[in-house]
């Protein structure tokens, strides 16, 4: 009796393992293919032009796509001074001075609403909202679509991490006679510092391989990205157009504008954890 | 004495530059408490607490668990009202002024009445800074005038030997005692008339504790101190006075000496002979 018990947690305990180390192995075999994938087919084709030049016309060897590089740059960044301190704001109200108040319970549902929000949903947004009324596509109107996805993370992140610094460090400063915002600024995000850099990188990291808030928005060039006012060149609608192409050396093209987002994923994820080991 | 509720219009401006010498008599730093309510939501812990702390005296606060000590002290500096549930009625005065009034400075309140939590609080910043944390907010003084003052805080925390060294290391790199010893020299540099200490030893060794205690017999020259602690020994050992709380209420207050040895209040009894709590 007593010993069919034990051996039924045992197996029990077995196939419980087993499942788990077999969920874990198809994940680990479907990421290391698509980063095969990638790299193999994307590495051959990157070159010095690449990264330097323009498209070249369908069909023609050479060229590069140094435009949509430097414009899938330029839209994250612009993102990132748009939805950064918004997020990190709306982290701080939730964090510190919504708790409890039935306004910070909208807030913070809202914020875990936007968080599930389809990206195509803030891409049709944005796109009614500018491109439709200003009448042209534009590096603003993609930069405040990913904005809009990258404000929900940072908030939530935020909110995450400075809840989790222990009260008594909040009472210690106002003990000392410190106000509320100076408390908030000099000793909350002071100690939760890694913690909002990692959200940050986190958002960064997220949006900037989204393809899909900018095909409304942002829309596509093949031309440097001079002004921000007009259709802006950047890599994954790039991907996403090349990839549909019948020409072989667009197809390359994509391949190798996909090895650049990968890696820059990877690098951003990479400096988070270590900026997290460093700091904690 | 309790008659005189002026509340205060005269306290708004904070002194600069630079933290006065307190003037030596009469003592400052004397407290009343009257007839004070505490309320968590609907939940009432403290009732009808009076008490009168004499200044430059340390008075210990015993009690079981949950009888409302830390509440009660916390009410001293209105620390409570960062939680929007809690609240109190009643009055305390410091020197005859409220501070429970509604036109109290509480920076300058939370100047003149440090306190010192249970577990040690160093902000993430160097030794330094920590110290120079409560001066720079209240004052602006010259360089050489604030590392003057950042040492001499150190020194009153005796703390200096061991961090002279350190004093541009994190403050989280400190050892728990030293930590402690860093958060009282951090509430003495603003040169506060009342020192709040909830616990101030629970989490420190015994060296440790035995230097708090010692610091705690040597700052009451210059300064009136509360003591929250469950270590009766320790109340015996350094305070002057004792106010035995239960359930919310101050069953027995008085001479520590008296109160240990002679105490009026069975429960009082009780709880000091180990019976209960
Ligand atoms: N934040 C809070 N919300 C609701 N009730 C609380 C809160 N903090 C304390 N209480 C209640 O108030 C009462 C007094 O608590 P308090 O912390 O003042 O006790 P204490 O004497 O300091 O206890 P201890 O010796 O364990 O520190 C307790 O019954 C406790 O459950
Ligand atoms: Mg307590």
């Amino acid at each position: 009796m007593k010993l069919a018990g034990a051996r039924r947690r045992k197996a029990a305990d077995w196939a419980v393992r087993i499942a788990a180390s077999l969920g874990a192995a198809v994940g680990i075999v479907f990421l290391v293919w698509i980063l095969w994938e990638v790299v193999s087919r994307g590495a051959s084709a990157l070159s010095w032009s690449f990264f330097t030049e323009l498209p070249a016309p369908p069909g023609e060897a050479g060229g590069g796509l140094a435009n949509a590089i430097l414009g899938t740059v330029l839209i994250s960044a612009g993102a990132g001074l748009l939805g950064v301190p918004a997020g990190i704001m709306a982290g701080i109200y939730l964090a510190e001075y919504g708790q409890g108040t039935r306004f910070g319970g909208l807030v913070g549902f809202m914020v875990n609403v936007m968080m599930g929000v389809p990206s195509i949903i803030a891409g049709l947004f944005v796109y009614t909202l500018i491109v439709v009324s200003l009448g042209h596509f534009s590096g603003y109107a993609g930069a405040v679509a990913l904005a809009l996805l990258m404000l929900p993370i940072v908030a939530r992140t935020t909110a995450d991490m400075m809840a989790l610094v222990p009260d008594s460090l909040r009472e210690s400063a106002l003990a000392l006679g410190a106000p509320r915002w100076r408390v908030i600024v000099q000793i909350v995000a002071r100690s939760a510092r890694s913690g909002l850099l990692t959200g940050i990188l986190l958002a960064v990291a997220r949006v900037s391989g989204e393809t899909a808030p900018l095909l409304f928005t942002a829309l596509n060039s093949p031309y440097w990205p001079h002004s921000f006012s007009g259709p802006t060149a950047n890599l994954t609608v790039t991907i996403f157009n090349y990839a549909m192409s019948p020409y072989r050396s667009w197809q390359q093209a994509a391949w190798g504008a996909s090895f650049v987002i990968t890696a820059g994923v990877l690098a951003v994820s990479l400096l988070t954890r270590y900026i997290l080991r460093r700091t904690t | 004495m309790i008659a005189i509720e002026t509340t205060s219009q005269a306290e708004s401006a904070p002194p600069r530059p630079g933290p006065q010498p307190v003037e030596s008599s009469p003592a400052r730093g004397a407290i009343a408490v009257r007839n004070l309510d505490f309320f968590y939501g609907e939940h009432q812990v403290l009732f009808g607490n009076g008490l009168d702390i004499a200044p430059r005296k340390v008075t210990a606060i015993i009690g079981p668990s949950g009888c409302g000590k830390s509440t009660h002290i916390r009410v001293y500096n209105r620390i409570y009202e960062l939680y929007r549930d809690q609240r109190c009625t009643g009055e305390v005065l410091l020197d005859g002024q409220n501070l429970l009034a509604p036109t109290v400075d509480l920076i300058e309140l939370r100047r003149r009445i440090g306190m010192i939590f249970q577990t040690p609080t160093p902000f993430p910043m160097s030794v330094f800074d920590n110290v120079a944390y409560g001066l720079r907010l209240h004052y602006t003084m010259p360089r050489s005038e604030l590392a003057d003052r950042v040492k001499t805080a150190l020194e009153d925390a005796a703390l200096w030997d061991e961090v002279r060294d350190k004093l541009h290391h994190s403050g989280i790199e400190l050892s728990g005692g030293q930590q402690q010893r860093l958060c009282i020299a951090r509430a003495l540099a603003v040169e506060p008339e009342v020192l709040l200490m909830d616990e101030p030893t629970s989490a420190v060794d015994p060296v440790g504790t035995a230097k708090i205690e010692e610091l705690v017999r040597r700052l009451k020259e210059r300064l009136t101190i509360v003591i929250v602690t469950h270590n009766m020994q320790q109340a015996a050992r350094i305070s002057d006075f004792t106010a035995f709380f239960l359930d919310g209420r101050i069953v027995e207050f008085g001479d520590t000496t008296e109160l240990f040895t002679n105490p009026v209040d069975r429960k009082t009894e009780d709880y000091i002979t180990g019976r209960f709590g």
